[in-house]
């Protein structure tokens, strides 16, 4: 018992042996008592009668061809929706479609736009980053017309093309603005930090749908006479505004979690204001609230559905028009079941990048 | 204040000059009539309790705080609001703080490289080949590619030190920069200190460590109360010092 310690005496042991292994699991976790057990089989049931049910509605008694509700005999989903109005979900239902290959080659366009600032590891990153700065005048130039091409105004784009616009925009700007709020609102400068507050609260304070219907009802009053601008232009200025008070406060919210150590530090080297913000603070800033960020682009995204209150043809607008034509009476859960899905398929889409993202960004710096 | 442009020239002039400096958080007075001159290549050591101002003081030297009374004079330019000016002083003074500080989000290389390339306008590769050099000096070159939180503090707080030094301050600011560190740590950053000193380079080093201050200052002043209680060169200081206050301090801390 007296014995003193000496160096050396406890080697190295190599861990227990693993506790882990799929029986194991199982029974920590699903049958660990009576009452578990049951819970889980009770569950378990109940899933598989839902995915059943689920399987034989959507599939094996659905129709997936057809003109009109009439040609859906079967007892299950009505598929026909969907697929006959392939096109117009896409593009909207008074997009030319002669001039179907434009907005599609947006999209393709799109893709390599964005791929260089969602991968590092992309050949010609830099090259592609030049070109997605020239992307909207191009997506722009595609969509609308103009230099030889007809053009086609924004009263005409719908559906999934309508969407993807006003979430993309609505992305892209509110980013950049939430950030300047952000920093406005810590700033020294009072004039400049009351300015952001009252912005940020009233935007803040009103719905969506009271923004949406000013922008489009009342702000035309306003505007001297003769001078009106685009109902598209209008939507997506007020989404972006809108979602840009919601980053700002998610930026704001990672400001504050940088210790002011790293601002002295580097303003101590001289670094200027801007500098400092966007070499130092802002970088560790927003990589603590990537959750947050991407949770609102989502939210954004799928509040762009809003814009069929005030009479456009999105997603939502347009299937709302195709269920309420004579030859379609009776669907309805399968066309929105049909929208729910793309719209699952974009916002989860982000949602996992988001996720890869984070953990190569902690790989970063331990 | 003044215009901003006032200078005061001459071979004798002093590295930094404060004359009657106030400063206040609120009500509270934390810095109480600062009379200090330091001399070119002079090694300063602050001392003193907690909450005597002594950190503050250094901060107003390259303005992380604002003074409200009184004039600071850094390598003959007054410290006025001037932002191209407080810009261009802090370029010329290195600050080491307690926590590092070091930029998590960047390697040890580009923590050293970022301000002689943002500021000075140096060439990349330039940059880093300077970075390297100051990272052989404090001794831990071959850590240049990992990130600051791989590192120990020690590590760290040399990091911390080259990175300031790439700027080729003609001062150095030191605000306790061992206090964060574990004991065995503390060595290794007071010797590159040292050598610093050795170099003929002005420093200002807010410390406990009575022992560094003891062999490398000029002079050692001891702050209470927001207020300079003592000024003296180190044998003065420690063996015969004139107020209580700094007696009643030593015979604490010694």
């Amino acid at each position: 018992m007296s014995e003193m310690y000496r160096a050396g005496e406890h080697p190295d042991l190599p861990p227990p042996v693993e506790t882990s292994g799929v029986r194991r699991w199982l029974r920590a976790n699903l049958f660990s008592s009576v009452l578990s057990s049951l819970t889980t089989l009770v569950l378990a049931g109940f899933i598989l009668w839902i995915l059943k049910s689920a399987l034989i509605w959507g599939m094996l008694e659905a129709d997936f061809f057809g003109a009109s509700f009439r040609d859906c005999a079967s007892a299950g989903a009505c598929w026909a929706v969907a697929s006959a109005r392939f096109p117009q979900y896409w593009f909207g239902f008074f997009y030319p479609s002669a001039q179907y290959w434009r907005p599609l080659l947006a999209f393709a366009l799109l893709s390599v736009a964005v791929a260089p600032w969602l991968s590092e590891s992309i050949k010609y990153r830099r090259e592609l980053k030049i070109f997605s700065l020239f992307y909207p005048l191009i997506a722009l130039l595609l969509l609308y017309g103009g230099a030889g091409l007809a053009i086609v105004e924004t009263d005409r784009w719908g559906g999934f093309l309508l969407t993807l616009v006003i979430g993309v925009v609505g992305i892209v700007a509110s980013l950049p603005i939430g950030i300047l709020l952000a920093l406005g609102r810590r700033s020294e400068m009072p004039v400049v930090r009351t300015l952001c507050v009252v912005f940020i609260e009233i935007v803040r304070g009103v719905p969506l749908i009271t923004v949406l219907f000013t922008a489009s009802v009342l702000l035309p009053l306003f505007l001297p006479d003769g001078m009106s601008f685009n109902k598209l232009l209008r939507v997506l200025i007020m989404v972006s505004l809108f979602a840009s008070a919601y980053m700002a406060e998610i930026v704001r919210g990672g400001l504050a979690a940088i210790p002011p150590g790293q601002e002295e530090a580097a303003r101590a080297m001289g670094l200027g204001y801007w500098q400092t913000m966007g070499l130092i603070v802002l970088p560790q800033a927003l990589r603590i609230v990537i959750p947050g960020i991407v949770s609102s682009f989502i939210g954004l995204f799928k509040d762009t559905s809003l814009v069929a209150i005030v009479g456009l043809y999105d997603l939502l607008g347009l299937t709302q028009a195709i269920l309420k034509e004579t030859g379609w009476m009776g669907v309805k859960i399968e066309a929105y079941v049909f929208i729910g899905a793309i719209f699952w398929i974009c916002c989860f889409s982000m949602s996992r990048y988001a996720k890869h993202l984070e953990e190569k960004l902690k790989r970063g710096h331990v | 204040m003044s215009d901003g442009m006032e200078t005061e020239q001459g071979p004798e002039a002093a590295a930094i000059v404060l004359r009657g400096v106030h400063k206040w958080y609120g009500q509270f007075h934390v810095l109480k009539n600062i009379d200090l001159t330091v001399q070119n290549g002079e090694r300063i050591v602050i001392c003193g309790p907690s909450g005597s101002g002594k950190s503050t003081l250094i901060r107003c030297i390259n303005r992380l705080e604002e003074h409200q009374q009184g004039e600071i004079l850094v390598e003959g330019i007054k410290l006025t609001d001037d932002l191209k000016r407080i810009d261009e002083i802090r370029s010329e003074v290195g600050m080491v703080f307690q926590q590092f500080n070091l930029f998590p989000h960047k390697t040890i290389l580009e923590n050293c490289a970022l301000a002689p390339i943002r500021v000075r306008k140096m060439p990349r590769k330039d940059a880093e080949e300077l970075a390297m050099q100051y990272l052989e000096r404090v001794k831990i070159p071959e850590q240049a590619d990992k990130y600051p939180a791989q590192l120990s503090g020690g590590q760290q707080q040399r990091v911390a030190i080259a990175r300031a030094l790439c700027m080729n301050p003609r001062i150095m600011l030191f605000d306790e920069p061992t206090s964060a560190l574990d004991p065995e740590m503390i060595k290794e950053v007071l010797d590159v200190m040292i050598e610093l000193a050795e170099e003929g380079m002005t420093m200002i080093v807010v410390t406990h460590e009575m022992g560094f201050a003891r062999t490398v200052a000029d002079r050692i002043i001891f702050m209470d109360g927001g207020e300079i209680i003592e000024d003296a060169p180190p044998q003065k200081f420690f063996e015969a010092p004139e107020s209580e206050r700094t007696k009643e301090f030593l015979a604490q801390i010694l």
